[in-house]
């Protein structure tokens, strides 16, 4: 079931208030509190390999490498890897994540997979284009057979405090993506300002009917970090209470190591929920944290620390 | 909870946390082979108890004994008091900077064995791992780093600080390493030695840093430990040659050790027992307070004399609050403290649970709503899961009474004034946490609220930078930074024998001539009054002549005088205000002047000269403190943390002076004027010799001093002195009477924990005398944005 949105409710959205100085300490604190390991913590890393958009944002993509990129996500540990540790060898990435003239590809390649296809929208990454354009866009990505659109929010609502604007503009994301394609919004919370807008802008996204909230483009100079997740997480949770919707969360960007994904799985597990944490609700957005969790994997296996070259490209 | 198996395919599907165990096995080979002969540390040597006898110290986490710990006698502390006095010299002729090497040393060493010092506490202590390793431990490293640094610098930061000598230092089991750390650092920064005696339940850790002292080089007396119970701690506290007491544990047994050093003339600081609020307004930032909850009443399974265990919700916002905690507490886990991924783990004693089942049944049985997490507790072991109290009356012992576990209790309050009010009526006042995004709210409630730390938007913040210490009957001192160590230095001129010390005498001669009509009378609530008792006293010439008549007060006097000063509105004036009034008296002497020096020569048979002289210093000392007033500027401590921690001086309340006999006007002016700088209000018994007080106070009638703000009361100091020091609304004494009446006073002081003080010399202005006259409260305010 997709988030079906509501009118907008200023005052929940108005009345946030965060103290980044107590956020930062429950989420510099969380990975001393809590900790998976053996037999666990391989669990955990192969169920963030099942969380993970695999992504490939760039200017140079060709439909090779996208080709290349789904194989991999199909197919994102080696065979004898899984064996040794008794873990299914159907395990698969939640979705790659393209660019729009890329999705045909993406979609012919992941075809019968359980990999889904995601394609960023909106004039991403800057969302600095007609609003008109924007809907065509979503609307063309569905067309082509996108199951997932990663739209980004205009940040200047956010910074110019037009939250009626902003919940419009998700709205009309919602009506676009229908029950068609799941409805990602990235707030791209590194040039909000600060965490408190960050909260304001999750909770208008949340009524307005996102299925997930995303923390960032990857492309801005600061991406997903723990005290943002832990605010967005908390807004979700609100927005359940009110709503009775649980929505998803996918932080992007900058997460690269085994150990930040088990960090952001412990925060949602801690403040969400096992729920929370399936990749119906929780998505990982990155390119090379899937490299460094197959070393992991193979280190588990064997006891000998892993090159990156000894697990298969994407 | 989770099954042992370790199948990766089954954590996938589960996504359970599994066992993390800490690997305990060089913890317990060290106290296996530490076991083999138990020990006291003194002197540099391992010398057993010299009655032989050993006690047991178990793992609460399962019950177990962990191994015997030598049973410490009073020969056993003679000889470490001994050992401890003959370090004495050698230490400081090391001077700051040879001292500094060996704190550095000491912090160093710490932290190069901080896994196993954390491995050994968690086994003897029962909290988790995560806090040994990450908060104990860390802020024992700290706090030795810091304090090598004041020893560096000792003599420029406190040209007149001595030390105080043999310090004999108790602590409690709820931080056994982190509150040794406050103990021995400062204390031997300063130049003391120490004898420490940890808490029979929880002695490990300071076995262990014995032996990182030998290690190390520490100068062998300069550090003894020695274990055993409370008669260990009796025997430590009583023993003639300790020059000073610190004591961390209940307000209890503090009140026990300050009826014990009454009138020995040593040293005395108290970190004792507390019900801190945890204060949240409507503006907080909610989910955060909630998250502040779990590190203030469920850290450490609430066993923390700091704890935020009185949680006082602003109404509106109190179902959506409560929901949360219920929430939050869920995700609570509790079990075995190795394993580095649990919230609470084991009480630390079978008997201390069984206090807190007790207390928690009283409240049930009371018909109180309690909320408990279905938590799979252990088998072995004592535990106690999440506990709370949603709707608590302010009536309920539960609410009033330290419980020391992870017991949350809740209030709702309407409106800011009465978050103060209600935050402020209890006989604590250790520390309290403030939660609002709002600045006004935040600020203006963390100086209304009676704590010695109240921190906004945190809480359990602690630093070797910053004070740490009590209000009321919380206990008095502070441990840690520039105000911590005043507590390891002797006052500046302290001399160890009391008896050169100006005392008066007690005897007063009863009225025969009945001729005299005038007779001065006493000054309450800014008013003149007649003695409750309707009866006077002769005021005598040395030559015996009388000249003139004083009132005698009784103890009713007192109780009004008392009542005079909590309807003062002095301490709500700020400093230029209250420098303008202190001024304005001194100002208001000059006119008097004749009278004044005529009724000195008549009382003290001093001449016209000695006499103007008294008169002269007096004015002079009204302006030396009215010039103070505004200038006793707090601090700002340089804390690891992002925000500031305002170290703010605060007048203690109400202060009780009872005056020599020398100079009678000089010493009255001289006490009274420095706690009148500071905000207090005082109830002061003048000289024998009282008609000068009493010229002094018509003068201050019409000097714009509010009503209250100084009360006179003549009579006899043998009479009024226990009067006041056992009265409970009196906050601090200071008193120069003979050592009989000191005794007698300083015990009476034990009741509300009041601080007692005779300065070296009434007359000679020194500003120490401020810093006695008010108690630091920090205030750490965290920002970011």
């Amino acid at each position: 079931m997709l988030n079906p949105g509501g009118d907008l409710d200023i005052d929940w959205v108005l009345s946030t208030r965060i103290n980044r100085s107590a956020v930062e300490r429950r989420a510099k604190t969380l990975t001393g509190r809590r900790s998976v390991k053996k037999g666990w913590q391989i669990g955990w890393l192969a169920h963030a390999i099942r969380c993970i958009d695999l992504t490939t944002l760039s200017g140079d993509d060709t439909p090779g490498t996208v080709k290349r990129l789904a194989a991999k996500a199909m197919r994102p540990v080696r065979r004898d890897i899984l064996e040794a540790h008794g873990l299914p060898q159907d395990l698969h990435c939640g979705a790659i994540c393209v660019y729009h003239n890329l999705i045909e590809t993406a979609v012919s390649a992941c075809k019968d997979s359980p990999v889904n296809v995601c394609s960023v929208s909106t004039g991403f990454p800057a969302g600095q284009i007609p609003h008109e354009l924007k809907l065509e866009q979503i609307r063309s990505s569905i067309a082509e057979g996108a199951q997932e659109i990663d739209i980004v929010i205009s940040r200047p609502l956010v910074l110019e405090g037009r939250w009626a604007d902003l919940h419009e503009e998700i709205r009309s994301y919602r009506e676009a993506c229908g029950e068609a394609a799941c409805l990602k919004t990235i707030l791209a919370t590194g040039e909000l300002g600060d965490l408190r807008q960050v909260a304001r802008a999750s909770r208008v996204c949340l009524g307005a009917g996102a299925d997930f909230i995303k923390t960032s483009t990857g492309k801005e100079s600061v991406n997903a970090t723990l005290p943002v997740a832990l605010v967005m997480l908390r807004a979700i949770r609100e927005h359940h209470q009110r709503s009775g919707y649980l929505a998803g969360f996918k932080p992007a960007g900058g997460i690269k190591t085994a150990k930040d994904s088990i960090s952001f799985l412990m925060l949602v597990k801690e403040e969400l929920g096992v729920e929370s944490m399936q990749p119906n609700r929780f998505r990982i957005g990155a390119s090379s944290l899937l490299a460094d969790i197959e070393r992991q994997l193979e280190f588990h296996a064997t006891g000998r620390y892993s090159a990156t070259h000894r697990h298969p490209m994407g | 909870m989770s099954s042992d198996s370790s199948n990766p395919a089954t954590a996938l599907e589960s996504l359970d946390w599994g066992p993390a165990p800490e690997d305990a096995k060089a913890a317990q080979a060290w106290i296996e082979s530490s076991g083999k002969n138990p020990c006291h540390f003194i002197g540099g040597e391992w010398i057993p108890s010299e009655s032989a006898e050993t006690f047991e110290t178990r793992n609460p986490a399962n019950g177990k004994v962990l191994r015997s710990l030598a049973r410490g006698t009073a020969t056993d502390v003679d000889k470490a008091v001994s050992s401890a006095r003959s370090a004495l010299e050698g230490w400081q002729q090391l001077g700051p900077s040879g001292r500094a090497r060996h704190l550095y040393s000491l912090a160093r060493g710490i932290q190069k064995e901080s896994r196993l010092f954390a491995v050994i506490e968690t086994l003897d202590n029962g909290k988790p791992i995560r806090e040994t390793r990450d908060i104990d431990i860390p802020l024992v490293a700290r706090h030795f780093y810091h304090h090598a640094g004041w020893a560096r610098v000792l003599n420029a930061s406190h040209p007149e600080g001595k030390p105080w000598g043999v310090c004999g230092q108790i602590i409690p089991w709820n931080f056994p390493l982190l509150m040794l750390a406050w103990k021995i650092a400062p204390a031997l920064a300063c130049g003391n030695t120490v004898v420490l005696k940890p808490a029979e339940w929880t002695s490990l850790s300071a076995l262990f840093f014995a032996e990182l002292c030998e290690k190390s080089g520490i100068p062998a007396g300069v550090v003894n430990i020695v274990t055993g119970a409370g008669e260990t701690g009796s025997a430590l506290v009583q023993h003639d040659d300790v020059d000073k007491i610190a004591f961390t544990g209940s307000t209890e047994v503090g009140r026990l050790i300050r009826e014990s050093t009454a009138g020995s003339g040593k040293g005395l600081t108290l970190e004792l027992g507390g019900k801190s609020p945890y204060v949240v307004f409507e503006d907080a930032d909610l989910d955060s307070a909630v998250e502040g909850l779990v590190d203030a009443i469920w850290f450490n399974q609430g066993q923390v004399c700091c704890a935020g265990s009185r949680l006082l919700v602003q109404e509106s916002i109190a179902t959506e609050f409560h929901a949360k905690i219920e929430h939050r507490m869920k995700r609570l886990r509790v079990g075995n403290p190795l394993d580095k991924a649990i919230d609470i783990g084991a009480m630390v004693d079978g008997e201390h649970l069984s206090r807190v089942k007790a207390m928690c049944q009283t409240a049930i049985d009371e018909g109180l709503t309690c909320i408990q997490t279905d938590s799979d507790l252990p088998a072995d072991g004592y535990w106690f899961p999440p506990t709370f109290f949603p709707e608590a009356p302010l009536s309920s012992e539960i609410a009033t009474e330290e419980i020391f576990g992870p017991v949350l209790v809740s209030t709702t309050f309407r409106t800011p004034a009465e978050a103060v009010k209600i935050a402020n009526h209890t006989r604590y006042g250790l520390a309290a946490s403030v939660w609002s995004q709002d600045l006004d709210t935040a600020l203006d409630i963390a100086r209304k609220i009676k704590a010695g730390t109240v921190w906004v938007n945190g809480t359990n913040m602690f630093d070797a930078s910053s004070g740490f210490g009590g209000m009321k009957e919380s206990g008095f001192g502070r441990e840690g930074g520039r105000e911590g160590l005043r507590a390891y230095l002797r006052p500046s001129s302290s001399k160890t024998d009391t008896s050169t010390r100006p005392t008066r005498s007690q005897d007063l001669k009863a009225v025969e001539d009945l001729s005299l009509d005038r007779t001065a009378k006493l000054t309450i609530g800014g008013k003149q009054v007649r003695p409750d008792g309707g009866s006077s006293y002769a005021v005598q010439a040395p030559d015996g002549k009388t000249v003139g008549l004083a009132s005698l007060a009784n103890r009713k006097d007192v109780r009004n005088a008392v009542e005079a000063c909590n309807k003062s509105s002095w301490s709500n004036m700020n400093g230029h205000g209250r420098a303008q009034v202190l001024w304005f008296i001194a100002e208001n002497m000059e006119p008097g002047r004749d009278e004044f020096v005529r009724v000195l020569s008549e009382m003290t048979g001093k001449s016209e000269q000695e006499a103007t002289s008294e008169f002269e210093s007096a004015v002079e000392t009204w302006t030396w403190w009215a010039s103070w007033a505004d200038k006793h500027d707090g601090l700002v401590h340089d804390t690891p943390w992002r925000g500031l921690v305002l170290a703010v001086h605060e007048p203690f309340g109400n202060a009780a002076v009872i005056c020599p006999d020398e100079h009678p006007l000089l010493a009255f002016v001289s006490l009274c004027a420095p706690l009148l700088a500071a905000g207090n209000n005082v109830v002061a018994i003048p000289s024998e010799k009282s008609l000068a007080a009493v010229e002094m106070c018509r003068i201050i009638e019409h000097s714009d001093l509010p009503a209250g703000a100084l009360n006179l009361l003549t009579g006899k100091s043998s009479e009024l002195g226990p009067v006041l020091a056992s009265h409970d609304d009196v906050d601090l004494i200071w008193s120069f009477v003979d050592p009989e009446l000191t005794r007698s006073i300083e015990e009476s002081a034990s009741g509300n924990m009041k601080v007692c003080w005779t300065p070296d010399s009434p007359t000679d202005n020194s500003p120490e005398m401020l810093d006695r006259a008010v108690q630091v409260k920090n205030i750490w305010l965290p920002h970011g944005i």
